[in-house]
């Protein structure tokens, strides 16, 4: 395994834990980001740039410019008063540690199952687009369905009422 | 221990080490904005497991594990946008966004 | 040495500098090397534009205000950049107390890096892209996207209302106009049937009758164009949308708490984003590096990119400086109620004049559809506006 892998790794994991144990929610929505950004290298790594840069264009350019507006509009900058994590925390940790010892072991178990090509895969974005209308054209369909209710229904909830009407 | 000798096995424990953070977080933050970022970092790590095995999998001109990850950036996109909105919503009727106290059925 | 071979090595000239440079060093170094080189050029090259464009800017801006602009230092005032530079670097870095300091720091850098990222795909002339990738719309426009992150930082960092209603403007605006910027790049897309923008290009360097067939020259091309301009402006935030930085309006909006080299950072990744997506817009629409005329082949493509990104340089100060600014509510009316559906509808007409097949009807139906809608979108919009005669009110 290469360094690179490693320190994207590292990248990511540092991201990912410095979001869930920052106090502060705007540095926990950055922190997130670079963990979006971590796994949008990894993903260029394992020679899947459709995927890396619609990662980067979606999570990082939307997702994460949404949560940052959501912390805004609810007032999360000030930091609560009672502590940023619940109560039974203990619980919730040791549900966690007890998911990935699971998944650790599945997978440390099944080394010698596991596929083991290692040529890059030549595959275009000309391929993704015709297996986009082609056999995943159902699919593509209702995603584009789906994504046009959450619009609507996004819009929707988070409209301000009409005076009078609460 | 053979782990490690194949260059999967790394992406994998990196998939799985992100899921279990962002449960981690869900389960222990207070702010529900808090819980939707840990939900988001789970989506992630399955979609780092898609496109590992997309790339080491047997058939990867069949571009199953790719268009996953697709269609999983795109719903969970929506999902970010309708939840986060959800978020505002309920924070304009109960002026707080803590988990715990937003825990009666009739506003 | 016949015409035609000295003009083509001329053409070529950076390409043959760059193999004869890096044919001193072994032969497994070489690619990297290679890439180093052009990298470093790109980081020369193009803040050196940056300093003539501010120069240019001023001059021309002072010209159509019927002023001179800076004409002090050097030759009309052309070494202007080396003061501004100077004083830039010189000034005192200051940072306010309640700041949040590494956000704070933080912010320029991931602007410029991204900004710079976004010039690995421009293809500067025959031979001259950095990384031809199979996705390089795609990865440009990632690239723009991840700039919104910084203008969130910056504004928010500083803890400073102005700043931060000047970001939020300004993510709003880049994020609505990015739509549209994706939208006008997707006609291209559809009719060159690649991402990857030196195909595009081929796709474009072919000319009939002595013309080329860039895509502006055709009626989806052209409205394509129009809508990709405006979107540009909006996303750097020029003039007639600079209400995130207007002057009059926020101080300086998300930058106004930066001093010194990192509010010259700033300026310099606005100005670096003007030139990559003006960059892309060439390659898009104009035809990138290929030349106007069929006969005019034999002057080097890197000197026909670079005039045309600098005439669209021109077109951005000359709009700053006759055009007067967007209130933030029109702007982003005009932009989800005019410019988005009229995309969609050009999107429409690229896809019925690739279905309609080679000839001259497929011109007049492209033509009726997009200037029937121009004139009824436009009608439409100013329905029920009652736009009534000025009225005039003096001071008691």
């Amino acid at each position: 395994m290469n360094v690179v892998f490693y320190l994207l790794a590292a990248l990511t994991i540092a991201g990912g834990l410095a979001a869930m144990l920052l106090k502060h929610l705007i540095h926990a929505a950055l922190a997130v980001t670079v963990a979006f950004a971590g796994l949008a290298l990894l993903f260029l790594q394992l020679d899947a740039q459709f995927a890396g840069f619609a990662q980067i264009l979606v999570y990082i350019g939307a997702v994460a410019i949404l949560i940052v507006f959501a912390i805004l509009l609810t007032h999360g900058a000030e930091l609560p008063r009672g502590g940023v994590f619940s109560g039974t925390w203990f619980v919730g940790l040791a549900i966690a540690a007890g998911v990935f010892a699971v998944l650790g072991w599945a997978v440390l178990q099944s080394v010698h199952a596991l596929p083991q090509q290692t040529a890059a895969p030549a595959v275009t974005v000309h391929d993704i687009g015709n297996a986009l209308v082609g056999s995943y054209v159902l699919p593509l369909e209702i995603v584009a369905l789906l994504l046009t209710a959450a619009t609507i229904g996004a819009v929707i909830v988070a409209m301000h009422e009409k005076a009078g009407q609460k | 221990m053979t782990a490690l000798t194949s260059p999967l096995t790394g992406y994998l424990l990196v998939a799985a080490l992100l899921f279990a953070i962002g449960l981690a977080g869900a389960l222990v933050r207070r702010n529900a904005i808090m819980v939707l970022i840990g939900i988001e970092l789970m989506l992630n790590a399955a979609n780092l497991n898609f496109i590992a095995f997309w790339r080491y999998g047997p058939h990867p001109e069949a571009l199953t594990g790719m268009m996953f990850a697709i269609f999983s950036i795109a719903v969970a996109a929506a999902e970010a946008a309708v939840g986060l909105g959800l978020v505002i919503a309920i924070y304009r009727h109960t002026n707080t966004t803590e988990l715990d106290k937003i825990n009666r059925m009739k506003g | 040495m016949s015409a035609t071979s000295f003009f083509s090595r001329l053409d070529q000239i950076f390409v043959l500098l760059r193999n004869w440079l890096v044919g001193f060093l072994p032969p497994t170094m070489r690619p990297a090397a290679g890439v180093v080189l052009a990298v470093m050029a790109i980081v020369c090259v193009f803040p050196g534009l940056f300093a003539l464009t501010t120069v240019f800017e001023r001059k021309g801006l002072g010209r159509m205000q019927n002023r001179l602009g800076p004409n002090r230092v050097g030759p009309f005032g052309f070494f202007q950049p080396v003061a501004d530079g100077i004083k830039s670097l010189t000034k005192e870095d200051i940072v306010p107390i309640s700041a949040d300091g590494l956000v704070h720091f933080l912010a320029p850098l991931v602007l410029v890096v991204t900004v710079f990222m976004g010039f690995a795909v421009l293809p500067m002339g025959r031979n001259m892209v950095l990384v031809d990738m199979d996705a390089g719309v795609l990865f440009f426009f990632a690239m723009g996207a991840a700039t919104e992150i910084s203008v969130f930082m910056a504004g928010w960092s500083s803890r400073n209302k102005y700043s931060l209603l000047g970001a939020m403007r300004a993510i709003a605006q880049m994020i609505s106009y990015e739509v549209v910027l994706l939208l006008s790049t997707v006609s291209v897309v559809m009719i060159a049937g690649s991402l990857s923008l030196p195909k595009i290009i081929d796709a474009q360097n072919q000319y009939s009758w002595g013309l080329p067939h860039w895509y502006i020259f055709t009626p989806w091309g052209l409205g394509a164009f129009i809508m990709y301009a405006i979107a540009a402006t909006a996303e750097t935030n020029r003039s007639p949308f600079d209400l995130p930085e207007g002057e009059s309006e926020l101080v300086a909006g998300y930058h106004t708490e930066y001093s010194g080299f990192k509010f010259a950072l700033f300026f310099l990744g606005e100005y670096l984003a003007m030139f990559s997506i003006s960059g892309m817009g060439t390659t898009l629409f104009l035809g990138g590096w290929s030349a106007p005329l069929a006969a005019l082949n034999w002057i080097p493509s890197w000197i026909w990119f670079f005039g045309k990104v600098m005439m669209s340089i021109f077109v951005f100060i000359w709009m700053r400086g006759t055009l007067p600014r967007l209130r933030q509510d029109q702007l982003m009316n005009f932009a989800w109620k005019f410019v988005l559906p009229f995309t969609l509808l050009n999107l429409l007409v690229t896809a019925l004049w690739r279905f309609l097949g080679e000839g001259w009807p497929r011109w007049v139906l492209c033509t009726l559809i997009l200037a029937a809608a121009y004139v009824l979108m436009g009608r439409a919009g100013l329905y029920r506006k009652h736009i009534g005669p000025r009225s005039y009110r003096y001071a008691e």
